[in-house]
């Protein structure tokens, strides 16, 4: 279905990624958010609160980053889409409620504005060192779906495109911007809401007394009923049946896991999003995402004019990480090149997808600015010497 | 003599049984918990009230008392430890007509939930709290909570406790709240009936039940059974409506004030969040209104915007 235009600031404008992130959830139909401050996130929710009484929803500030990471879950249920914004200290909080939100399949976006950390670290300043956090930052097996804006157009586009996937797989979605994308301020079309494409609530079409709320329906994923439909339902983040009712044998435990996981991992394909140019023949690829595939950019011009042979591959999609994509560049390059924002974390990811059939390169950054493109570069030429 | 015509005997039908999900029957609770019970108080409040029962939202946090959300037949929530308040506040603030109830133990709603609590009752949330009070932590094997009298033998305190206790109703008085009681569970009929009251007020609704544990909190300290724990509230327990909260603290084995504190008027949360936006926002579009329109007109089948 189409975008509501009540919530489509149709037009060309000039916003930073965080405005254009709050105008995405706006355009996605997000009508509750909840949040606590928290530099340098805070104006994705400021600009919402400004604008949602006008579009018809609500803000609320809430008491700290576990409250907004629940209170949104709790408008899910009660029938609203919703979302909440952070960055990294936020980010830590809210981990249990990322469980939740993958146990309950509760369809829900988490905003990250990656800042550097451990800790309190850079609060003005970028990173991109929280990627194996939204992965693997709760406890037990699930998986999610993580994009990687790396403009203030994408963390429009992209935003729209969380909410969607949140909507179509159950999951909690993860909007990995980060400082430098967050306050960059560019240009932005906002398309008519016609030409907005929204995945639309899985209801269920059950009738009352029949309604089984954790039965895959056909794809792994369950359709879901709100709170006040007369189904009288129970949701649990204790492992559950398909009745949702509590039921902790090893056997409940494997069908329920091994569908959370499979429900993503079966749809890899089509989740997966990505820019490519020149892979083929290509002796090195550079692979980066977000802010760093911009200065990547810079980079692999420098190598070109330099006459060398190198790709461009950027991850839109970070998680589920595309294992196949890799795998196929892998058997043709040398080497593939990772620059990014942190002491290698989805470089990790780019060696264990290689499995040794390419050389795969590192180039970290510990955060509080960008790459320096010579030095991705130089790690380009020393690769393919 | 012949035989005594064979008679169908129809057993009556346990009103309560139509709230309960009974397929998950037996449930886990201790012989003389106190829990049971409550849900007992609860689903009498309800047919008393004639509430909407589609219109009933359960939402429970962590624990024992955490668990009534899988046995009640309501639309029912059991959310992660401390945070079935800001749950609730979400659902109440995304579908008004909703009448949220949150279930849960002193533990998840003044330890690990303190926060949320104080805030929700701070803002006026519409939404009722019942607080089972059984003064320890149960699921986990009775280690102290913030509801443990001084002197109490715990599995965290294995020398009596001495972290000082909170006073539950005056700290959710002092926070906001528009209605608070307090009662044990001697007290069936009044907590029936004060369920009732606050059901029908509006804002943030708090009641307390002190409740025993006996196989954590009274077979550690010696003080009996599930009977004796009865006899104890009986004996101890006086009616003081209006008390001042602050009077209201309990002490190991010590006299125990119940009745209803606060019963005041204000604003809730939705209404001042509209009242406000209305005059302060030029472009408001009050989206409760646009949703109760929409729902009136799919119901009327007249024609949908979808």
């Amino acid at each position: 279905m189409h975008a509501d235009p009540k919530g489509v600031l149709t037009g060309v404008h000039f916003l930073d990624g965080d405005h254009a992130c709050c105008e995405g959830a706006l355009a996605a139909g997000a009508r509750f958010a909840a949040g606590y401050p928290i530099t340098p996130s805070t104006e994705v929710v400021e600009r919402f609160a400004m604008r949602v009484p006008t579009v018809g929803g609500v803000f609320i500030q809430m008491e700290d980053e576990l409250a907004a990471s629940i209170a949104i879950q709790g408008a899910v249920w009660g029938g609203a889409k919703a979302f909440t914004v952070t960055s990294g200290p936020g980010f830590s909080l809210m981990m249990e409620h990322i469980g939740y939100a993958a146990m309950t399949e509760t369809p829900c976006v988490f905003v990250d504005v990656q800042r550097g950390g451990p800790s309190t670290g850079l609060p003005t300043l970028p990173a991109q060192a929280d990627m194996m956090q939204c992965r693997w930052g709760s406890h037990g097996d699930y998986e999610v779906i993580a994009v990687c804006p790396n403009s203030p157009q994408e963390a429009f586009d992209l935003t729209i495109q969380a909410f969607n996937f949140s909507e179509q797989y159950r999951v909690p979605v993860f909007v990995m911007l980060d400082e430098c994308v967050g306050h960059m301020t560019e240009k932005v079309i906002i398309p008519e809401a016609d030409q907005i494409d929204v995945y639309p609530r899985r209801k269920t079409t059950a009738k009352q007394g029949e309604y089984l709320p954790y039965k895959s329906n056909g794809d792994g994923v369950p359709d879901i009923a709100h709170a006040g439909e007369g189904h009288r339902f129970h949701m649990t983040g204790l492992t559950h049946d398909e009745r949702g009712y509590p039921a902790m044998t090893v056997k409940v435990q494997d069908k329920l896991v091994r569908r959370l996981q499979t429900k993503i991992t079966n749809a890899i394909e089509k989740i997966t999003l990505f820019e490519a140019a020149d892979l083929d023949g290509a002796d090195a690829v550079v692979l980066s995402y977000g802010i760093t595939s911009r200065v990547a950019q810079r980079a692999i011009e420098l190598a070109h004019a330099k006459g060398l042979k190198v790709g461009k591959f950027r991850l839109i999609t970070a998680w589920p990480f595309p294992d196949y994509k890799i795998q196929e560049i892998a058997r043709t390059a040398k080497a593939i090149i990772v620059p990014e924002l942190n002491l290698g974390q989805m470089s990790r990811e780019v060696q264990r997808a290689a499995n040794g059939a390419c050389k795969v390169v590192p180039v970290p950054h510990a955060g509080g600015g960008v790459h320096n493109p010579e030095d991705i570069l130089k790690a380009i030429e020393e690769a393919i010497r | 003599m012949s035989a005594p015509a064979a008679v169908e005997v129809k057993a009556p039908i346990n009103p309560v049984e139509p709230f309960l999900r009974m397929d998950r029957m037996p449930h886990i609770w201790c012989p003389g918990c106190g829990i049971g019970t409550t849900v007992n108080c609860f689903t009498r409040a309800l047919i008393e009230s004639k509430v909407d029962l589609k219109n009933l939202a359960l939402v429970s946090g962590i624990g024992c008392t955490g668990r009534v959300a899988g046995y009640v037949k309501l639309d029912s929530f059991h959310t992660t430890h401390g945070r079935a308040i800001p749950f609730a506040t979400g659902m109440k603030l995304a579908n008004p007509k909703l009448n949220v109830v949150v279930y849960a133990g002193d533990g998840d709603l003044f330890a690990i939930g303190g926060n949320h609590l104080i805030h929700a009752a701070r803002r006026n949330v519409d939404i009722k709290v019942i607080c089972v009070n059984n003064l320890i932590y149960a699921m986990t094997g009775g280690q102290t909570a913030p509801t443990t009298p001084a002197n109490v033998i715990t599995a965290t305190a294995p020398y009596g406790s001495f972290d000082p206790a909170f006073n539950l109703p005056a700290l959710v008085e002092a926070a906001g709240a528009v209605y608070v009681a307090r009662w044990t569970t001697f007290h069936v009929r009044q907590i029936a009936r004060s369920m009732q009251e606050m059901f029908a007020k509006k804002g943030f609704g708090f009641i307390e039940i002190l409740s025993p544990c006996p196989t954590l909190y009274q077979r550690r300290n010696k003080l009996g059974d599930g009977l004796d724990t009865m006899k104890y509230y009986k004996e101890k327990s006086k009616i003081k409506n209006g008390a001042p909260t602050s009077e209201c603290a309990l002490a190991k084995q010590g006299e125990i004030i119940v009745g209803k504190f606060v019963d005041r008027e204000k604003p809730d949360y939705i209404e001042l969040m509209r009242q406000h936006l209305a005059n302060a926002c030029p472009q408001f579009i009050d989206w409760y209104q646009v949703e109760e329109q929409r729902a009136e007109e799919a119901q009327d089948g007249g024609c949908c915007t979808q």
